[in-house]
């Protein structure tokens, strides 16, 4: 049994180094990686845990999130994610789905909005959230991104998060569009959405939330909005702040249409 | 931004123009407002990294930067960029090539989890093909593979590439490639030292 085994790696790794280092890209990689855990998803993990969350009172108030409205109505988690970031008249703002839990955490448990702000992603109540982002996500999985933002603040939103996507600052002159506004572009090996296209829009925006390969961790849409800015040069963006809304319904609106693939998987 | 709104404007358009423009500046100031409350300063990423320079603020607008308006003010800016550069202090133009591979290697520098203390890379490797021994390089930027030996070390080509690495803004106000030496971000040596793994003949790059 044990010989058998070996035999299978062996000839596994024979196929790998048959390829020409030039084709294999770390997408090929990632792509064989990803079928072969595709039952199992380490995000299943965390969408798990949100569920638990979901269903168990905390906060102040001790009261559970069941009645949080992510925009289909009270409680209503199927297909929520895929409508959003999207216009809450209770808020009169636009929210992603990050924003929305904190209002939700806020109103319902009477969790301050400020104590997950000053969080730090993976820690205390961010950690709770990111659960819950997995398990809402999940629960959207392959269907369509429907962000046409026919609301006034939506569109406007739309537009700032163009401007934003576009904004060049900092040591080094980036922007997002540095790096996401042609096709086929590459850092190092990592390949580069070309998020001004609908279809580079729907495969960026379409595979976050994810679990991370490299970090062992799931990311949210905000941590890896945050670790762009990182890299940008650019200072700290505040978490569910306008800035990161804006550019979210920006990729969303861009990508309306295509298909939701979260939890993702990445490098 | 909205001078080149008011420029365009005739007598014939001019009440169109008008309510575009301020239709631009109520987005323009909304967005002002989103900037300045979206962010914090963290470690050596300070607020003042979103108060943009002329090159930034017209090169981040897709649909202004090609006007004849804004191309006119990006090419003064060129020339301010090109003649703001130093060249070597003491007229040598190439390092070792061994410390400027490493320097191309190393993508690290100026975001908020970096210090000041550990040298900035160049992260060259990025963006650019460079020693084709190495293949996990990114295309944003063209080709260096073989690029001092197709090109040789002439004056011109010694000074060109020096300009470049110091300031590629000198040449195209909207280049995707950092300012290496307007912001600091590599020092006079640590420019000498990718300038030999471009230009030295003994460079991998030119093997």
């Amino acid at each position: 049994m044990q010989k058998r085994y070996a035999h299978f790696i062996c000839a596994s790794l024979l196929s790998l180094s048959a390829a020409s280092p030039f084709a294999q890209t770390t997408s090929d990689e990632i792509a064989k990686y990803r079928e072969m855990i595709a039952d199992g998803n380490p995000s299943e993990l965390y969408e798990m845990a949100g569920e638990e969350l979901w269903k168990k009172p905390a906060g102040p108030k001790q009261a559970t999130l069941e009645k949080c409205d992510l925009g289909l109505g009270p409680g209503v988690v199927d297909g929520a994610f895929a409508e959003l970031p999207r216009y809450f008249k209770d808020t009169d703002r636009v929210q992603d789905l990050e924003s929305r839990l904190m209002t939700c955490m806020q109103t319902l448990q009477g969790i301050a909005q400020a104590d997950v702000v000053n969080s730090a992603f993976g820690k205390g109540l961010r950690k709770d959230i990111e659960a819950v982002v997995a398990y809402v996500v999940t629960h959207s999985k392959d269907m369509k991104i429907n962000v046409p933002a026919t609301h006034p603040k939506e569109k406007e939103m739309v537009a700032l998060g163009k401007k934003m996507f576009f904004f060049q600052g900092g040591p080094m002159d980036f922007s997002c569009a540095s790096c996401h506004s042609a096709s086929n572009q590459r850092i190092r090996l990592q390949d580069l959405p070309d998020l001004t296209t609908q279809a580079g829009a729907a495969l960026g925006w379409g595979s976050w939330p994810a679990y991370r390969v490299s970090s062992g961790e799931f990311w949210t849409m905000q941590r890896r909005l945050n670790d762009c800015f990182r890299q940008q040069r650019m200072p700290f963006p505040i978490y569910g702040s306008d800035v990161t809304i804006a550019l979210s319904i920006f990729m969303a609106n861009k990508g309306d249409g295509g298909i939701v693939q979260t939890p993702g998987l990445k490098r | 931004m909205n001078t080149i709104y008011v420029r365009y404007c005739t007598a014939a358009v001019l009440l169109t123009c008008l309510s575009l423009g301020a239709q631009a500046q109520t987005l323009d100031s909304k967005f002002d407002a989103m900037l300045a409350s979206g962010f914090t300063a963290q470690g050596i990423a300070g607020l003042d990294r979103l108060k943009q320079d002329p090159i930034q603020a017209l090169c981040s607008d897709p649909e202004v930067r090609n006007t004849p308006a804004a191309q006119k003010v990006l090419i003064e800016e060129q020339t301010k960029a090109m003649a703001a550069i130093k060249p070597p202090t003491d007229g040598q133009y190439l390092g070792s090539w061994k410390a400027g591979e490493a320097i191309a290697q190393s993508g690290r520098g100026a975001t908020w989890s970096d210090t000041t203390k550990a040298p900035n890379g160049g992260g060259c490797y990025n963006c650019h093909q460079i020693n084709k021994q190495e293949i996990s390089y990114g295309n944003i930027g063209p080709s260096l593979t073989g690029y001092g030996k197709t090109r040789g070390n002439s004056e011109a080509i010694l000074t060109y590439t020096w300009n470049r690495i110091n300031n590629s803004k000198a040449y195209n106000a909207c280049s995707n490639m950092p300012r290496m030496a307007h912001f600091n971000l590599l020092t006079e040596q640590q420019i000498k030292d990718v300038m030999a793994l471009l230009l030295d003949p003994e460079s991998p790059v030119n093997k």
